[in-house]
């Protein structure tokens, strides 16, 4: 098929953070001269208008950036907001929400796992391929996914853009009942997702590694989830290690407030999404980072689980860099996703009211929490009377698609290495290692044709830049 | 719908500008999802598959709305090749939340987002998917309910018209016994105006509802608007209600800039 020394991979139509993007790869004499992630995804200017808003309605209004993770959207909306006001939510408001976003948790986590991440390991295009051969694991897996929809329906009403979230809190709060019958299935759930452990981490998983920082929020004593210190853990080739170490590096911590000096966003002329780097940097946030910084927090159970699968101990400094792997963590986040929810069921009192209130004031605020697919940071300027009058929202996939990247060229190349390829091969390895990073449901399973050029084919791009 | 040869029907599902969670509503019947395959043949869903069959196909489900030159085209083509085109969920039946450009400098929206806008090419509206062909089924909601969603599929694998309400909130809300949050607590709310799908879902968490489901079939917006003023929304809270995730549909649209007028 490519007869000289160069050739060039398009593939048209993957997917960015809820949509679409394309994969463009050169290689020059077995070197890898340009991987990029491009993404054409159409503009929807969030930020441009929700300038004029109310400061009651960043948490509804950005919930309709992402159809997979409303939750994290809508949580990171009411931090930023209630920062600028000077209230903090905590106790057992927090709890609820802390709760709320375990449900969202195990429910994407658990599509990623079975719809989008698995089929890759058994060589099939879909999850109903898939059920073909693995009925009752896909089964067990789509019941997980639903037992963290119930969670998320109770607390917020429905399952994709809840609508009882609200800045300060919540409009109505569940009763102990509502709760409980929700533990019960819970419980059943905790075992099956011990076991969906097991299953993942049976999968045949490549050598690789990734040198990149890690970032995610810490807080000491829980697995960081709905708040938290930014925290970010060095690359290995700093301390002279291989991209696969699995040792844990020294970390740095910054106040969120200073999010925007630490984490910059550059626009690229290729892409729509805005790339971020943090201090100069590249960085990778996600499952392999909240592992790196906060897994020694994890629930008994889920350390269990974890060391089982052969991702060691994370009390003892170990960390997993390999990205292949990371399906794994996401299996063991699930776990401790239902075990935590039991947990804050287990001791739930109602709220004395269901919100606090938050008078607005002049000001600006910022909230940081950790959606599936990682940081994801809000940050909102208020007048007097509360209207927005600047916005800012930095994704998990912005922030990873300069990581991802860097994975291309690295297995492209280490590939390159083993002989030729197949452009057929090399597709398919490619969209595992951007699948390896979710980078959104779309963007998973967003692949059409693949195109090669040779050098002077003059090819044109599939599709213009447009962005979200 | 019955398909010549017996063959199973062929389902594709498109994405234009949204949130995707309009399609995700389909991934998230996890009961209904391994049956629904068997019966349809999933041929072109990429947030599902990565398997592409290039067409035709007996039931296209549509979300997102069209916000660039390539997916005006790209409609067209859809269109021809599909027997029933359904458009699912705000974006694609009212332009949804993006189409807040259209009251707006698109320029000045780009150059709000991106540091050098000239890279960003984007139509200075955001257009239902009716603007551009004809659509044989619009399932309101941002999101679509679950429910609606299966009984379109099973009504088209029966071939029979689907049970799809066309009165407002006001009337579920009544159905589920839910107390009105107007009378109640004074509590403004658009169920009166919003078209009904959702089972009157806000009252029943104590919030006024705030029209995702876009405007109902009969509306009476100069009766209505006096309700909310009452309930203590000023003007520009009543602009800021009417204009979210339905802003473009034109009943909404209409009684928005009468009320930016006042
Ligand atoms: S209508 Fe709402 S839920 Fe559906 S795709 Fe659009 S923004 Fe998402
Ligand atoms: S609460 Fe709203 S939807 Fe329900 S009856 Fe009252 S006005 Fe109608
Ligand atoms: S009550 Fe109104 S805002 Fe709430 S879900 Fe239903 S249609 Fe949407």
């Amino acid at each position: 098929m490519n007869g000289g020394k160069s050739r060039e991979l398009k593939l048209g139509a993957l997917g960015r953070v809820e949509g679409e993007g394309a994969l463009h790869l050169c290689v020059h004499n077995g070197e890898v001269t340009e991987a990029r992630l491009k993404i054409y995804e159409p503009p929807r200017f969030f930020e441009a208008f929700l300038r004029g808003r109310a400061h009651t309605e960043p948490p509804d209004i950005t919930s309709r950036v992402c159809g997979i993770c409303p939750v994290a959207y809508q949580l990171s909306a009411c931090r930023a907001v209630e920062d600028a006001c000077g209230t903090v939510i905590d106790g057992r408001l927090a709890a609820l929400r802390r709760l709320l976003y375990c449900g969202e948790w195990i429910e994407s986590q658990t599509l990623h796992i079975h719809l989008l991440h698995a089929p890759d390991f058994f060589g099939c295009d879909s999850v109903i391929e898939l059920a073909r051969i693995q009925r009752a694991e896909v089964e067990r897996g789509l019941r997980l996914k639903q037992s963290g929809n119930a969670i998320v329906e109770l607390l917020g009403g429905r399952s994709i853009h809840p609508i009882n979230i609200r800045v300060g809190g919540f409009h109505r709060v569940p009763t102990r009942a509502e709760l409980r019958s929700l533990a019960e299935r819970l419980r059943r759930e905790r075992d099956a997702a011990v076991d969906m452990v097991r299953w993942v981490s049976g999968f045949d998983f490549p050598d690789a590694g990734c040198d990149h920082e890690l970032l995610a929020l810490a807080e000491p004593g829980s697995y960081a989830i709905e708040s938290g210190t930014p925290t970010a853990m060095d690359a290995p080739s700093t301390a002279g290690l291989p991209a696969d170490a699995d040792r844990a590096l020294p970390t740095r911590a910054f106040d969120v407030h200073t999010f925007g000096d630490h984490v910059v966003e550059r626009q690229v002329p290729y892409s729509t999404a805005l790339h971020s780097v943090l201090d100069g940097r590249r960085h990778l946030t996600g499952s392999l980072a909240r592992y790196a910084i906060s897994g020694r927090w994890l629930s008994p159970i889920a350390l269990e689980a974890a060391r089982d699968a052969g991702l060691g101990d994370p009390r003892q400094g170990t960390v997993c860099r390999n990205p292949f792997r990371s399906i794994i963590v996401r299996a063991v986040e699930v776990l401790y996703a239902i075990d935590e929810a039991l947990r804050i069921i287990d001791t739930y009192e109602p709220p004395a009211h269901p919100a606090v209130k938050v008078p607005p004031r002049a000001g600006t605020g910022h909230g940081a929490t950790e959606a599936p697919r990682g940081l994801l940071y809000h940050r909102y300027t208020l007048d007097a009377k509360g209207t927005v009058t600047g916005a800012n929202l930095v994704p998990p996939t912005a922030q990873n698609q300069g990581a991802i990247e860097e994975d291309l060229r690295r297995t492209v190349r280490e590939r390159l290495r083993d002989g030729e390829p197949t452009d057929a091969e090399l597709t398919a390895l490619c969209e595992r290692v951007i699948r390896n990073h979710d980078p959104c449901i779309s963007c998973s399973a967003h692949f059409l044709d693949l195109r090669v050029h040779r050098p002077h084919s003059a090819a044109r791009e599939g599709n213009p830049p447009t962005g979200a | 719908m019955p398909t010549e040869g017996g063959r199973r029907p062929k389902l594709a599902v498109w994405k234009f500008a949204s949130c995707d969670g309009c399609q995700l509503t389909l991934l998230d019947c996890e009961d209904e999802l391994l049956g629904i395959a068997e019966e349809v043949e999933i041929s072109y869903f990429l947030e599902a598959s990565s398997a592409t069959d290039p067409g035709p196909y007996d039931l296209s489900l549509v979300d997102g709305s069209i916000t660039t030159r390539q997916d005006a085209e790209r409609i067209q083509h859809i269109r021809s090749v599909s027997r029933r085109l359904v458009t699912i969920g705000a974006c694609a039946t009212a332009g949804g939340i993006q189409a807040l450009r259209n009251y707006a400098d698109v320029a000045e929206f780009r150059a709000a987002v991106y540091a050098k806008p000239e890279y960003i090419a984007t139509l200075a509206t955001s257009t239902p998917i009716s603007a551009h062909v004809p659509v044989d089924l619009e399932l309101r909601g941002c999101p679509i309910d679950r429910g609606r969603l299966v009984e379109v599929i099973t009504a088209f694998l029966a071939g029979r018209k689907p049970d799809v309400p066309d009165h407002s909130v006001c009337f579920e809300c009544k159905l589920r016994g839910t107390p009105c949050v107007i009378v109640a607590h004074g509590t403004p709310c658009l169920g009166p105006v919003t078209h009904a799908g959702c089972g009157a879902l806000c009252p029943a968490y104590g919030r006024g509802c705030y029209g995702c489901f876009g405007p109902s079939n009969s509306i009476n917006f100069s009766a209505f608007i006096p309700l909310l003023r009452r309930d203590g929304m000023d003007t520009l809270d009543v602009v800021r209600v009417l204009r979210t995730f339905n802003t473009a549909a034109p009943e909404f649209d209409a009684a928005s800039r009468e009320e930016a007028r006042r």
